[in-house]
């Protein structure tokens, strides 16, 4: 026999007149290689079909699933209840808008920060499909690839306290994808440009350095360092922005 | 209208996925008014779990030198076992190096080829050459006679996904994230759009627009053990299937890929066996080799997958705590760095799971069901079969560019290659077209949708259980629609999902159905998968032939004489089975012939 494992999870349906923020409890028996996709699955078609929560590739590479798991946000599908003790508390991830139960909306979120960060290639070259690509390094395509592993899952910003106090900021999660299209050779922007972007409390300088989110990135993106990297590219440029203002005035 | 909103649009792309955006775009720049629908935000569609890469004959790789289109095409025509629509192949192998150049234009971070002599596991060694470095470079794959398969690491889909939803977000298309489509509004001869649920509040929608693209992804979930996402259930080819005018061609043709991860069934790229890995029976035997001499590991996946069900049959396989019979993967010898740098996600993925790290261990593998060759019917500009203004593109569809067999790499190159070829048409089609909606209609198909939905809450229809029914469906398709079939067996799983239709029919929700109740979003996709599952089950009953993945025991052999031609199933009002017709498959530019690996050219086993 397995343990018993005691669920406690946050129900809320906010599309449903009159329903209330609770906590409401499942009990399951554990098995052998059980993950959190699998128990939450369970309890919604044995115990409760009613229960809210979002996944989709269940092998951690999606970013779907993710969840306040006993106060830290993590992966769900990813996560084996072996590693858990066996009474597991389940939220929806904050700053986030709700949707119902564990269900968030991380969707929206993401896409207003590519908009807002313009997350893009920005090149006035016209692309011509007679010609050969254009030459890279192996390298740089390599470091391209680091920062572009973001699997958008929100754990970042969901662990970070600016994000939790400011609506408008762009998270770990956007500073790291400004930097990824900084180190992009095809993208045309300059760095007073990128300031635009970035170079603001909502960006770049409204972090202060505590590091939740690197601590709880699911897929283990160096933020630090991304982080520390566009945070130094800003200043320079911002140092720049100041002199030539200087020098107008 | 009931509905709570009506959206007008000029083109209507259901599904976000690769193929989706990729038409999205084509149609945008043409300055249509589009609107994409998905389950999920586009990021988290399935083509982003997509690993090993992308088919195109760039020829820059070492052991690519001398690719062009025409070998790329031959290997595909090979590879479909002469199933594919050979026209389609052509404009798709032809298109396909543009597509991955301007996918690079976009932003692909595509690996590339450095420069220097290399040693591949199997002892050979290899030169790229200086005038090459900093083009993108091609790993192997299974079925191919070219290194040709461009990636990014093993996130290839990730990456191109990625990229491509940057330009749907640039060019400012709204995407109405968690609603499906489920039902497609027509009358008869055209279709005006979809009926959808808000899958965040559970009220209806109608869109409408002059052209309504399905590319809605695979139908993997039909099966217990699939690499799908749990999100592909088909809906979308099932919705047009329902409409009793568009058929779904080839459903019987099911990709099963060689090495899914017990017990989880996660992937484990085929670029793990393209950068030279093997594969291990009990006796950690490299068995491939003794069946298929020339291709070993990478011949075809249809191939691979029957060879290693044939050597666990003859009691090679192991037992251990991830399944009763499997085989295993083994990359050790590839080296820790190449293990980490170009096959990281697969590394990632057995360590989460099964606590291993394929760097020292060996990964346990078995068949497992992969891909849908088959879909929506379409003609080679993408139109559908059966309604005017409705297209299909990607995995939903049968384009026919896979035959009887996928090759590996071939799937992510169709996505965006479709979207850019069937996206002009789609533009073509929409200018021309007008729009007029009969209100009378489009409120009739809401209503039928409310009233399913009504009679699901109260129960009216019965009582029967969706979980339970899914479960069992899923069962049956292992149980007698898998990687080797015989007509009694067959037989048997037609009658049992019959009998589950049958039973779909009577669902009753447990919960009350309010909101975006999950346990209703189920219960109506129900009906349409077991659909979808009897078009796989009873195709492959009367396909009397063996043809690429398509394996009868009882009839062995591929037959040209009889079967060169392409299943169409339709789905009549009131009926509890698919009827079946056929057109046949043309071979114009390459007539059948031996594909150079597989049980007809190597033999049972091996010489
Ligand atoms: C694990 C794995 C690895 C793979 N690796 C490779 C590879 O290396 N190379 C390769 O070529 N191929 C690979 N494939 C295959 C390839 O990834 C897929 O065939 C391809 O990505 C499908 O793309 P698509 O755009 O057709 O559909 P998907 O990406 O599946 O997108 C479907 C979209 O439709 C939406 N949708 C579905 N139903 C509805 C509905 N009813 N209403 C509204 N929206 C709906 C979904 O939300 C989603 O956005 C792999 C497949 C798997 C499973
Ligand atoms: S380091 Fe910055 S981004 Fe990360 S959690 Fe702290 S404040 Fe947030
Ligand atoms: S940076 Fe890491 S934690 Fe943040 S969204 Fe991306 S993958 Fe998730
Ligand atoms: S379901 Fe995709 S990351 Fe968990």
């Amino acid at each position: 026999m397995g343990r018993q494992l005691s669920f406690s999870i946050f129900r809320y349906n906010p599309n449903i007149p009159g329903d209330a923020p609770r906590m409401q409890e499942y009990k399951l028996e554990e098995y052998e290689g059980m993950t959190l996709f699998v128990a939450l699955n369970d309890i919604r078609e044995k115990l409760d079909p009613t229960l809210m929560f979002d996944f989709v590739c269940r092998a951690a590479i999606c970013g779907s699933c993710a969840m306040m798991i006993n106060g830290r946000p993590g992966l769900a599908c990813k996560t084996m209840t072996g590693t858990l003790p066996s009474r597991i508390n389940l939220m929806p991830l904050p700053v986030f808008k709700l949707i119902g139960d564990l269900s968030v909306d991380t969707g929206t979120w993401f896409r207003n920060l590519q908009v807002r960060t313009e997350s893009w290639i920005h090149t006035n070259k016209k692309f011509d499909p007679e010609a050969l690509e254009v030459r890279m390094e192996n390298k740089t395509a390599e470091a391209i690839y680091e920062p572009e592993r973001c699997i958008e899952c929100g754990c970042c910003v969901a662990s970070c306290i600016t994000a939790n106090i400011r609506d408008d900021f762009l998270g770990a999660t956007g500073i790291n994808r400004v930097g990824r299209f900084l180190i992009d050779p095809r993208d045309e922007r300059t760095d007073a440009e990128y300031f635009e972007v970035v170079g603001s409390e909502e960006g770049a300088f409204g972090c202060v350095g505590l590091m939740a989110c690197d601590d709880n990135c699911p897929i283990e993106l160096p933020l630090q360092q991304q982080l520390a990297f566009v945070r130094r590219k800003m200043a320079q440029a911002g140092l720049k922005l100041d002199l030539k203002g200087m020098k107008i005035s | 209208m009931s509905a709570k909103n009506a959206y007008i649009c000029d083109v209507l792309v259901v599904g976000a996925g690769l193929a989706a955006e990729r038409s999205a775009v084509e149609a945008a720049e043409a300055g249509l008014n589009v609107i994409i629908l998905s389950l999920v935000p586009p990021r988290r569609s399935h083509s982003t779990a997509a690993q090993g890469g992308m088919q195109a004959s760039l020829g820059n790789a070492a052991l690519a030198k001398g690719d062009n289109p025409k070998i790329h095409f031959e290997d595909t025509v090979k590879g479909s076992d002469w199933g594919c629509d050979q026209e389609v192949a052509k404009m798709f192998c032809e298109t396909v190096p543009i597509m991955i150049r301007q996918l690079d234009y976009w932003g692909v971070p595509w690996n590339r080829v450095t420069a220097g002599k290399k040693k591949l596991p199997s002892g050979i060694e290899v030169e790229d050459t200086k005038d090459k470095e900093g083009l993108i470079t091609a790993r192997d794959f299974g079925g191919v006679a070219k290194w040709r398969c461009c990636y990014t690491s093993d996130g290839t889909g990730h990456t191109v996904q990625f990229v491509v939803d940057t330009v749907v977000c640039k060019l400012g298309i709204p995407v109405h994230d968690r609603m499906e489509a489920i039902a497609i509004i027509h009358d008869g001869e055209t279709c005006y759009g979809v009926v959808a649920r808000c899958l965040r509040t559970g009220e209806l929608n109608v869109y409408l627009a002059k052209s309504t693209v399905i590319a809605t992804g695979g139908a993997g979930r039909i099966y217990a053990a699939s690499t799908n996402a749990v999100i592909n259930e088909g809906t979308g080819a099932a919705i047009a299937l329902n409409t009793g005018l568009v058929p779904l061609g080839n459903m019987e043709a099911v990709q099963f890929h060689p090495t899914g991860m017990p017990p989880v069934f996660i992937l484990m790229t085929e670029g793990a066996r393209g950068d030279g890995g093997y594969l291990l029976d009990k006796n950690l035997h490299r068995f491939m080799p003794d069946y298929e001499p020339k291709k070993k590991e990478l011949a075809s996946r249809d191939v691979v997958s029957r060879r290693m069900i044939q050597h666990i049959r003859a009691g090679y396989g192991v037992q251990s705590k991830y399944a009763p019979q499997h085989l295993w993967l083994d990359i050790r010898h590839l080296g820790r760095q190449w293990v980490w740098t170009n096959l990281r996600e697969i590394a990632t993925i057995a360590g989460n799971f099964n606590g291993l790290d394929p760097a020292k261990d060996l990964v346990p593998v078995v068949p497992t069901q992969h891909y849908t060759m088959g879909g929506v019917r379409t003609n080679k500009w993408g139109y559908a079969y059966g309604l005017k203004g409705l297209f299909a593109i990607g995995e939903a569809a049968c384009w026919d560019l896979h035959g009887f067999n996928r090759l590996g790499g071939n799937s992510l190159a169709e996505t965006v290659t479709a979207g850019y070829i069937v996206g002009k048409q789609i533009v073509k089609y929409t200018l021309g077209a007008t729009q007029d909606f009969n209100y009378k209609l489009v409120e009739d198909f809401v209503k039928q949708e409310e009233e399913r939905i009504k009679n699901l809450i109260s129960g009216k229809n019965g009582k029967e259980d969706v979980f339970e029914i899914r479960d069992a469906m899923q069962q049956t398709m292992m149980d007698h629609v898998h990687i080797f079939r015989t007509g009694p067996s067959l037989e048997q799983g037609v009658a049992k999902l019959q009998e589950l239709y049958r039973r779909s029919l009577k669902i009753g929700l447990h919960s009350s159905g309010q909101g975006a109740n999950p346990e209703l979003a189920q219960a109506l996709r129900m009906p349409g998968m077991l659909r979808t599952a009897l078009c796989v089950a009873y195709g492959g009953l009367m396909r009397t032939e063996s043809r690429g993945s398509h394996f009868r025991e009882d009839y062995p052999k591929r037959d040209d004489a009889n079967w060169l031609k392409r299943t169409l199933a339709y789905w009549k009002e009131g009926a509890d089975l698919p009827t079946l017709d056929y057109e046949p498959v043309a071979c114009p530019i390459m007539p059948p012939g031996d594909r150079g690996y597989g049980e007809a050219t190597a033999g049972p086993k091996g010489k």
